[in-house]
């Protein structure tokens, strides 16, 4: 249990992070030029509503202490309200998380699924012609845009194919994995390109390992080396590259979610920038970094079960 | 020895390799198209031409027309221009500043490099394309609010990667030698660790220059960076998008040109990273 002794000090360490976040989203906001109280309640807002709002967000202080009012209210659960929705930003928030958790989800499911046999193949046939088109292909499919790839797509399964939903997100579970296919898999092959990369390095200095050779010596036949001994230890560098991803694949999400009209957090946030509810932008790009944080923070403990020499 | 009785710079192409020199001849092309868009481009990228609306590829239009009647080769062409400007000007001012500040950061350490550690962990707990759009949120839509942006949240993986090479350069014989000699700090840190610090870091903007660029594009796409009718290959697929069912052509090849450019960074990084970073 010594090893697990960072689950409890790291969120300490946290602590500045998550400040740092904070502040950044409070002076993103203030840097909108223009009268906060306006800016918070949208243009047609009654003197009253701009009275109480001023009292509430301390707009009338200096700006530190506007900081706190903002700390406070966010303590509270309380992140403005939507000028456009006309409801609470934290359950508008709420209600769009799942279309995009389960994207990334299944961008992440997807990539695996395409990567671990892709680096396979090139790792146990290095220099060949296989591992060259892996190669080549990994290099292309880093450079491919997600909104064109989303679009190339649609275009092959939805139009000429017609075999799958090109929009929206469904109603009941079965629907909802149909809506996911194409949108994932456009979150799921640039994934891959990277995760393959990272793999076919980790499984060919596996298969050179002293694991590798006292698991041949044991009389193992290499397929078994291979799956059993080289195939688990290059998954673990792999969990730790999925978290440094993780950014990158939210940033995706963002521009799939408008490709394919998934109702989720990234929508919400080009909606709200279109239509200036500043509240919302703030609190998404504030659930977003978070999340980011917290993910971070997760993947450091799988690594630490599955690999026990790891410590933090 | 391949190569021997050729002039003096084509021997040294032969040993770049089929990596680098195929990551060279894109990026190549692409410079060339990109100056030269007015001369090569068969037709006008944004005049109107009611009689050649969708058309799909042929001898006249290769890459077909859009439901404007515009030939999408010709504005893939021009689109060149402003892609390739995007990732130049999109890696160059992170790099200015990065560079700067992770030299500075590297050679001072104590608080200064503790407070600029700290803001490069806050900026990078957010994922890229949320703080782009956000500080785009603040400054309105356009080319120069990305460009901003980029320079505000860009700079911090370089330097990230410069500070690392500084802290362990600094300590080495020629810099305590210079030191010693009596030179200004600005002259150690610029002319005596900088150059050497900066192998990796000139790796790295090749594959820098691929995420600018797909950022760049997908922000046009958004709507929130270049604005139509400017021949920018993001806005082409974001205006293509509602004739997809009738025109696939219109969306396919600006996309193409994207997947293009970027393969020739890639391949060029991938390349430079082998001949540079060998020994690490």
């Amino acid at each position: 249990m010594r090893r697990y002794r960072f689950v409890l000090f790291r969120p300490l360490q946290l602590v500045p992070v998550l400040a740092g976040i904070s502040i950044i989203t409070f002076i993103l906001v203030r840097m909108i030029p223009g009268d906060p109280a306006r800016i918070l309640l949208g243009t047609r807002a009654t003197p009253t509503a701009i009275a109480n709002i001023r009292a509430r967000y301390g707009l009338d202080e200096p700006m530190w202490v506007q900081y706190l009012y903002f700390l406070k209210n966010l303590g509270a659960g309380e992140m403005g309200v939507s000028t456009l929705y006309k409801i609470d930003v934290l359950p508008l928030i709420a209600t769009r998380i799942e279309p995009t958790l389960a994207l990334v989800l299944a961008g992440v499911v997807l990539a695996l699924v395409f990567a671990v046999p892709s680096a396979a193949i090139s790792a146990r046939r290095q220099g060949r012609a296989s591992d060259h088109v892996v190669r080549i292909l990994s290099t292309v499919a880093i450079g491919f845009p997600s909104f064109w790839l989303g679009v190339v797509l649609i275009i092959l399964f939805g139009v000429n194919l017609g075999w799958l939903p090109v929009s929206g997100y469904g109603e009941t579970v079965v629907d909802k994995l149909v809506h996911l296919v194409l949108p994932g898999l456009t979150i799921a092959l640039p994934l891959t390109a990277v995760l393959t990369r990272s793999l076919r390095a980790a499984m060919i200095a596996g298969l050179q390992s002293d694991i590798a050779t006292a698991a041949r010596a044991r009389g193992l036949p290499e397929r078994l080396v291979f799956w059993r001994h080289v195939v688990p230890n290059a998954l673990v560098p792999t969990v730790n590259l999925l978290a440094v991803n993780i950014g990158w694949l939210i940033g995706g999400t963002v521009v799939v979610e408008n490709v394919f009209a998934v109702p989720g957090l990234g929508q919400l946030m080009t909606r709200g920038i279109f239509s200036r509810d500043y509240m919302v932008v703030q609190g998404v790009a504030l659930a977003f970094a978070c999340a980011t944080v917290m993910i971070n923070f997760l993947a450091d403990i799988i690594t630490v079960a599955m690999d026990p020499r790891v410590e933090l | 020895m391949p190569g021997r009785d050729l002039p003096p710079g084509w021997s040294a192409w032969l040993r770049c390799g089929p990596m680098l020199q195929t990551g060279l001849v894109l990026l190549l092309a692409f410079v060339l198209l990109a100056i030269f868009a007015e001369q090569i481009a068969p037709y006008d990228p944004i005049a109107h031409n009611p009689n050649a609306r969708l058309l799909p590829p042929s001898m006249a239009h290769p890459f077909g027309t859009d439901n404007f009647g515009r030939d999408v080769l010709s504005r893939v062409i021009w689109g060149t221009r402003i892609d390739l400007q995007i990732a130049l000007i999109g890696v160059v001012l992170p790099f200015l500043i990065g560079t700067i500040i992770g030299t500075v950061a590297g050679f001072f350490g104590s608080w200064v490099d503790a407070v600029f550690m700290r803001a490069i962990d806050v900026v990078l707990a957010f994922p890229f394309l949320v703080l782009l759009l956000s500080i785009i949120t603040i400054l309105g839509p356009g080319l120069g609010s990305f460009y901003i942006a980029m320079a505000l949240v860009g700079w911090v993986s370089y330097a990230r990667l410069i500070r690392a090479q500084i802290l362990v350069l600094r300590t080495q014989d020629f810099a305590v030698a210079a030191e010693s000699l009596g030179f200004s700090r600005l002259r150690i840190m610029f002319r005596h660790l900088l150059p050497n610090a900066l192998a990796g870091s000139l790796v790295f903007v090749m594959s820098d220059a691929v995420l600018v660029l797909l950022s760049g594009a997908s922000i046009s796409y958004l709507g929130l960076g270049v604005q139509p009718p400017a021949a920018e290959w993001g806005v082409m697929v974001a205006e293509a998008q509602a004739f997809i069912s009738q025109a696939w052509w219109i969306s396919f090849f600006p996309g193409l040109a994207i997947v293009l450019l970027a393969f020739g960074f890639s391949l060029t990084g991938d390349a430079l990273a082998d001949l540079l970073l060998v020994h690490e």
